[in-house]
């Protein structure tokens, strides 16, 4: 056991390292490994409520946009300060801990509203719940297009670019491993149940309002991350940035890869980080894609490309122990 | 209080828009328990058939109006043949990605054939200002107001005098025994997009008439808000959605007139999360109890 956490420990610090060593890369293949790094956090951390809490929740961009603009507000308002505070550490250093103290904080805000909405909210079922949330994310944006002391309408500038792929790795693999770690355990297995049948699993003594509320904050918690680390790479944030639309795209990553497939999330989100990219020029020719692959893909595989199913490299391992039963089997 | 009275005015006028787009999101989820996200997009093609009607072969504008109605009632029997039906077995959350895929595919196909920017509707009826002490209606308002009582009458009577009525009720209440009886399902839910989709597209007109203005991301605000309205007065109720369509304009231009007209399109959804709290099943709505 210690020497697995040994061994995470190592593997996590050599791609971290290697994000570092990708700033040699072409800049715009950079921004789109940050980007996929970015959208998977978001697929994976809506997919624990859609895919595995099944709780149809259409308002993530709501929670991004919370996380991203709180912990832009604290590094326009309060960086210069917190890093002048730790200068007995050096000037870089200092930086990082200030950093990833803010996205913690805007995390932790966008967790306790997802608390504050998730309460209530999760009582509802399916398509009241859908509209909850889309109503929650409408009034994310609202307020802070009301908001002057995060620019309103006209944006906020003047973010510190902070984020690098170094920071998105490591923040993609902690949410990989918390959303991995809670799904095979068996708060996962109480999570899965509620999906299944809410009703069979509060007979069974689950206590489903705790297990969807957790999933939701824990969502909220990495959406909020994700919203950080967003604005402090791109430096400016806009609330055209976290309309509807943008839910919906990280609905469309985790139905694409599958909902309920934590790998599927992530190629998911692949696909559609790189798919715009090349159908660059053609704008609204994408969004119709876009909206033919989700009713396409609702109509021939509803499923998703993983189905549900996981991407490891344990598979290879199984497929070759099941060909070799085959084998067993048609020998006997 | 002029000022009061003048607002709640204008409210009507907005509210019974929202209350003709909330009866064809009332009627659909009475029968199929979905809620048609793309429903806010065919009150958008209803209002551009009716700019094409109005505006192109120069129609006036009753039959403008009939045209958009007719064109959209086909609109919204080809999306449920095509992308709701395969479905109909499917998991309910499989129906609603599906709806939300259909109402992008609507806007921006209607982004790349007309462009995203906004248009002015035709005007073929003059404006006419009528002063009421310092009450101020216009003969826009009051054809609004008209035009969406006389249509909610008219459902009102198709649903509960005449025998395909019967037979959409019958379909709401249940399924299962409905197809028991010998009543043919899929052309009860065909009927029931037909007559909310040309709801939606009459709305899409009046509202061109109204503001003067239309672009094909129109429709996903009020059929937020019309969804809000529907669910407000119960949903699956037909006279709820007319009475939450109502209040839901009253509010929000109140709000907009003496709060802030900034906040104006959080109103709906703020209302939306107090009544799902409150009163779930809506104001008119009877509470019901799940089965296993």
């Amino acid at each position: 056991m210690k020497r697995n956490y040994l061994l995470l420990i190592l593997i996590i610090i050599f791609l971290v390292y290697l994000g570092r060593l990708a700033r040699g890369l072409n800049p715009y293949f950079y921004q789109i490994l940050v980007f996929w790094g970015i959208n998977s956090i978001l697929a994976m951390s809506l997919n624990l409520i859609n895919g595995f809490a099944g709780q149809f929740s259409i308002g993530h961009a709501g929670f991004m946009a919370v996380g991203g603009y709180f912990s832009s507000a604290l590094s326009v308002y309060h960086g210069e300060r917190f890093i002048s505070l730790l200068n007995f550490l050096p000037l870089n250093i200092a930086q990082i801990v200030v950093f990833f103290v803010f996205l913690l904080l805007g995390g932790l805000f966008s967790a306790i509203l997802g608390l504050i909405v998730g309460i209530p909210t999760l009582r509802l079922k399916g398509d009241y719940l859908a509209i909850a949330t889309l109503g929650f994310g409408e009034i994310v944006r609202v307020t802070i297009l009301n908001l002057d002391i995060v620019g309103g309408p006209r944006g906020f500038p003047g973010i510190p670019q902070r984020t690098d792929l170094s920071w998105v790795i490591f923040w993609f693999i902690i949410c990989l491993l918390v959303i991995r770690n809670i799904i095979f355990s068996s708060h996962g297995r109480a999570i899965i149940s509620i999906r299944e049948d809410e009703i069979a699993s509060e007979t069974m003594g689950i206590n489903t309002t705790f297990y969807k509320v957790l999933a939701f904050i824990i969502g909220a918690f990495f959406a909020g991350i994700a919203g950080g680390l967003f604005a402090h790479y791109l430096m400016m944030l806009h609330p055209s940035s976290f309309t509807f639309f943008r839910s919906v795209e990280i609905l469309l990553m985790i139905v694409l890869g599958g909902m309920g497939s934590i790998t599927g999330s992530i190629l998911g989100a692949f696909i559609l980080t790189v798919l715009p990219e090349a159908l660059r020029g053609f704008t609204y020719l994408r969004l119709v894609i876009y909206s033919i692959i989700l009713i396409g893909i609702m109509l021939l595989r509803p499923q998703g490309i993983m189905g549900g199913k996981e991407f490891s490299p344990l598979i290879i391992k199984k497929i070759y122990a099941r060909v070799k039963e085959n084998e067993n089997t048609r020998s006997k | 209080m002029e000022n009061v009275i003048q607002q709640i005015l204008n409210g009507i006028s907005l509210g019974s828009i929202y209350a003709l787009i909330a009866l064809g999101y009332t009627m659909v989820y009475g029968i199929l328990r979905l809620i048609n996200f793309a429903h806010g997009d065919i009150y958008m093609m209803g209002a551009f058939l009716g700019y094409f009607a109005l505006g192109l072969w120069n129609f006036s504008f009753p039959i403008g109006l009939l045209f958009a109605m007719g064109g959209a009632a086909v609109l919204g029997i080809i999306i449920e043949r095509f992308a709701y039906r395969p479905l109909r077995l499917a998991p309910r959350i499989s129906l609603l990605i599906t709806a939300i895929g259909v109402s992008f595919l609507l806007e921006n196909l209607m982004v790349l054939w007309v462009g995203a920017s906004p248009r002015p509707f035709p005007q073929k009826i003059p404006l006419q200002i009528y002063f009421i002490g310092d009450i101020v209606v216009t003969n826009r308002q009051i054809i609004i107001v008209l035009v969406s009582i006389t249509l909610m009458f008219l459902l009102q009577f198709i649903v509960l005098k005449t025998k395909v009525g019967k037979a959409m009720r019958a379909v709401s209440f249940d399924k299962e025994t409905a197809l028991m009886m010998g009543i043919d399902i899929d052309k009860v839910i065909s009927l029931t997009f037909a007559i909310g989709s040309s709801l939606a597209a009459a709305a899409g007109v009046l509202v061109g008439l109204y503001f003067n203005k239309i672009d094909p991301y129109m429709g996903v605000m009020p059929g937020l808000k019309a969804f809000v309205a529907a669910v407000l007065g119960g949903i699956g109720i037909i006279p709820g959605a007319m009475l939450g369509g109502f209040i839901l304009g009253i509010a929000e231009v109140l709000v907009s007139a003496f709060i802030s007209s900034t906040v104006r399109d959080a109103v709906a959804f703020v209302i939306l999360i107090l009544i799902l709290l409150i009163r779930p099943s809506g104001i008119l709505g009877k509470y019901m109890r799940e089965k296993v």
